[in-house]
């Protein structure tokens, strides 16, 4: 362990934390990784690995993605893209009626206009995409700029880096307080059940749960549990499904703010052979009871897609919460209502495809140094 | 996939395509499979028709309760009473069997249970109000280097094979691991005709001697087996392990004194079986939420009252999944929820034969508890998983490279556990893995990371999508 306090204590060690403690500390500050769990033990390990343009109408979050993107080629390259199983397998956008390939193409259209590369597949080519699709189709989008990683290595190899340029992880220490010189001052340090660490910046990554963080430094978040199934198949033969296919609803679901079930179809296969099937979308706490109707209205939609799995078997199925903000957009930069506090949460569906570009955004808050992207749309205190 | 291991259906290892239809456990399929539809409504459903399920069921249907009894196998008797179709099987399974044949549903694996409480099989949805788990146990296996080749088996594989086919693994097999089961094992493969060339048992036996009190009930059949180990000549190896297995398929095999010099002899064998006590079938209670904890033996087990009931109100367990103990201690705890069932009284008689059981199940689990120093048998290329060939060096890494510190972790970065048998088989010992690789001993939750499953049995897509 490095001696002296820390500059900056990051809350979390899921995707974004790790991130956060990488780019700090490639960018020369003493860092400190603190989570009550384990590496990646939250929502981190609870998702698909998602690395998606094409789900992101254009405005805040598609910019900040397409610099995610970047900064994710670069990191495969660094870290290894075996060791994060990194796969620019791109997506493939379905619509089974007309109006959804309206949609589909009138969408289309506006991420092209933001820089996307967006091609039309007509429904006889889509079979040349995937093989295995249903017949009748109305046809597609293929976005080859979407790609994968492997969400748990992703986040762990991340962490090592950061190891490697400095940074102390400690996993099993829950942060219990935020301390402030003075009477409400600034941060102070964080208190945690081991004792004190002192520090001058806290960096609240700590994903759903991020809310409960800020309110140990006395702010309020808005960040609430969007809980998700997926279920995963039996190992099958590489290549099976080949892109990350999923149905032209999902981009509304995800965008929707209703807080009954909405699911829609999310297919992709994995590196060792399975395929993930997800997504669904709920506000119902942090309920993790398995909900059958959920698990079977997820097996409809990707038999629906893909007749094939109708008989393949499902092996197992896992829950996780989104961390959902009231405007879908994370939660990134300084909060002037705490000076040296930092937030980098409130991802929803997408913190792993955006946790770099968030990282080297809270990197250059803390140093001073000029954003990469305007972090205006993700100010904290703009829901007060 | 790697052939018969488990042979009782738990490892996977056999899947293959029967009838067009595929993934298929060989080793559970039978001749003719029940497709008739079981699903009603019941005041009580018992699942598992082990010693432990149909005593539970008896009780509660001589007491006038509408019973349903679902079973996974083709047909009754569980792991114990395991017996060919068409023979009557022992007495003891008989007593129980006339009064609760016309409740008995085979081939019936649940795959689902929702509160309430209903209980999804491929034969249909079951209703009841009250539950009765008694699911079981399968052998606990323990990685080596060679234990992944053709010719190695669980112990209760190679039993399960004798007693449910016929047949036998080897023709000169050794007989290894821990624990009493060991000694029926070898001497069912020694009346049906193998050579059993050594039982080799880790643990010391002896120790039973200095609980004399408690190990008395057990000397009778105790003495039996050592007779009919000694009639057919089978050398018995205490204090030993096997270590490493050669040959493709299995040639020798090495077995190590256990006295800390480490010196291993090689013993030649067509066949191994090996087993490490028993790990209980959890799925149905963990999705349920009973509450669990860490046996004497390392097993995470269902905790419940002296009446067998669980923390959730109207689901009660019996058997091995309370704690691994054994056929008598499992019937007894079956009669105690019966009787619980039917708001009877627990009969004392049986309260105290439930307690004394119990207290010799806590004396064998240490006797015959597993080396300490096992992972040190390990090479980095031993696979530890075999669904998925994880090798233990990729354990190894996750923990000290990737920074994993429990069970769990080491699942999402390692993929132990992730495959078809989801973790049924390397479950115990990755559990054990991680928290010694961290520097720890294990606990409940590394354990419980490899036991919940929702889905309790894969089931196909299609199915799943096509219920209401």
């Amino acid at each position: 362990m490095t001696t002296g306090a820390p500059d900056v204590v990051v809350v979390g060690a899921g995707i974004i934390g790790a991130a956060c403690a990488y780019y700090a500390a490639r960018a020369g500050l003493r860092v400190q990784v603190l989570d009550r769990g384990p590496v990646a033990g939250g929502t981190s390990s609870a998702g698909e690995g998602n690395l998606l343009v094409s789900d992101k109408p254009p405005g805040p979050e598609l910019t900040l993605m397409l610099h995610s993107l970047r900064l994710w080629h670069e990191l495969a390259g660094e870290l290894g893209p075996e060791r994060i199983e990194f796969e620019p397998k791109g997506g493939l956008v379905v619509a089974e009626s007309a109006d959804g390939l309206a949609g589909l193409t009138a969408l289309a259209g506006e991420h092209r206009d933001a820089g996307v590369t967006a091609t039309a597949v007509a429904a006889d080519e889509l079979s040349g995409y995937e093989p295995e699709l249903a017949p009748g189709l109305a046809g597609g989008m293929h976005y080859p700029e979407d790609l994968q990683v492997q969400p748990m290595l992703a986040t762990a190899n991340l962490l090592r880096a950061a190891r490697a340029a400095g940074a102390v992880v400690r996993t099993g220490v829950a942060v219990t307080d935020i301390v402030r010189s003075g009477d409400g001052g600034r941060v102070a340090g964080v208190r945690t059940a081991e004792g004190e660490v002192p520090t001058a910046a806290v960096v609240n990554a700590a994903g759903t749960w991020g809310g409960d963080v800020a309110a140990l430094a006395g702010v309020p978040l808005p960040i609430a549990p969007r809980r998700g199934f997926i279920l995963v198949t039996q190992p099958l033969p590489p290549n099976t499904i080949r892109h990350k296919v999923y149905a032209a609803e999902y981009t509304a679901n995800v965008a929707s703010d209703e807080v009954g079930l909405e699911s829609s179809a999310v297919i992709e296969s994995t590196r060792s052979g399975t395929v993930l099937i997800g997504a669904s979308r709920e506000r119902v706490g942090f309920d993790r009871t398995v909900a059958l109707p959920v698990l079977r209205r997820l097996a409809a939609q990707a038999v629906a897609m893909f007749p094939f799995l109708a008989r393949v078997a499902a092996i197992r199925s896992y829950t996780g919460f989104r961390p959902y903000c009231p405007d879908h957009l994370p939660v990134i930069g300084a909060d002037p209502r705490v000076p040296g506090l930092y937030h980098a949460c409130g991802h929803e569906g997408a913190g792993i495809g955006l946790a770099p570009a968030t990282g080297a955004l809270v990197a250059a808050a803390l140093t001073g140094t000029p954003p990469s992207v305007d972090p205006a749309p993700f100010r904290p205190e703009r829901f007060a | 996939m790697s052939g018969i291991f488990c042979g009782i259906g738990v490892c996977f290892g056999c899947l293959d395509t029967v009838d067009g239809e595929p993934n298929q456990r060989t080793c559970l399929v039978p001749a003719r499979t029940e497709t008739t539809s079981v699903a009603g409504h019941h005041d009580v459903a018992v699942v598992g028709a082990g010693p432990a399920g149909l005593a539970a069921a008896a009780t509660a249907i001589r007491a006038g309760l509408d019973v349903v009894l679902l079973d996974s196998s083709p047909g009754p008797g569980g792991q114990y009473w395991r017996h060919r179709a068409g023979e009557p099987g022992p007495r003891a399974f008989r007593r129980l069997w006339s009064t609760v044949e016309d409740a008995y549903r085979p081939d019936t694996p649940v795959w689902f249970v929702e509160p309430g409480f209903r209980l999804h099989t491929p034969r249909g949805t079951v209703t009841a109000d009250r539950l009765v788990l008694a699911t079981g146990a399968y052998d606990r296996t323990l990685p080596f280097p060679g234990w992944d080749r053709p010719g190695v088996f669980t112990a209760g594989g190679a039993q399960a094979q004798l007693k449910g086919a016929g047949v036998r693994v080897g023709t000169r097999v050794v007989v290894a691991g821990a624990g009493p089961f060991l000694l029926p094992v070898a001497a069912g493969l020694a009346k049906a005709g193998a050579r059993v060339v050594g039982v080799y048992e880790a643990g010391n036996p002896l120790g039973y001697l200095t609980r004399a009190g408690i190990a008395a009930r057990k000397a009778p059949e105790a003495a039996w087996y050592a007779v009919r180990l000694a009639r057919h000549r089978v050398p018995y190896h205490p204090g030993h392990a096997i270590v490493a297995a050669h040959g493709d398929p299995v040639s020798t095999v090495e077995a190590m004194r256990l006295d800390g010099t480490g010196r291993t002899k090689t013993v030649d064998c067509d066949a191994l079986a090996v087993g490490w006590g028993f790990t209980p079938q959890l799925e149905l209670p963990l999705a349920l939420g009973c509450q669990t904890r860490l046996d004497t033996d390392g097993s995470l087990v269902v905790t419940v009252d002296a009446t067998g009931q669980t923390s959730v109100p109207g689901v009660y367990a019996a058997g091995e999944v309370t704690g691994i103990g054994g056929a008598a201690l499992a019937v007894a705890e079956g009669h105690l929820v019966g009787a619980a069932l039917a708001n009877q009284p627990p009969p004392r008689t049986l309260l105290s034969r439930r307690a004394t059981l119990r207290r010799f199940a806590t004396v064998m689990h240490t006797v015959h508890a597993p080396p300490g120093g096992w992972p040190e048998w390990l090479t980095g290329d031993t696979v530890v998983c075999r669904c998925e060939r994880v090798p233990y060096s990729r354990i190894v890494d996750a923990v000290e490279e990737l920074g994993a510190t429990d069970g769990r972790t080491v699942k999402l970065f390692a993929r132990p556990g992730m495959g078809w048998c989801q973790g049924r088989v390397c479950g115990f010992a990755t559990a054990v893995l991680a928290a010694r690789l961290s520097g720890r001993d294990v606990t409940a939750a590394d354990v419980g990371a490899f036991a919940h499953r929702p889905l309790a049995q894969p089931v196909t897509l299609g199915q799943l999508a096509g219920g209401r």
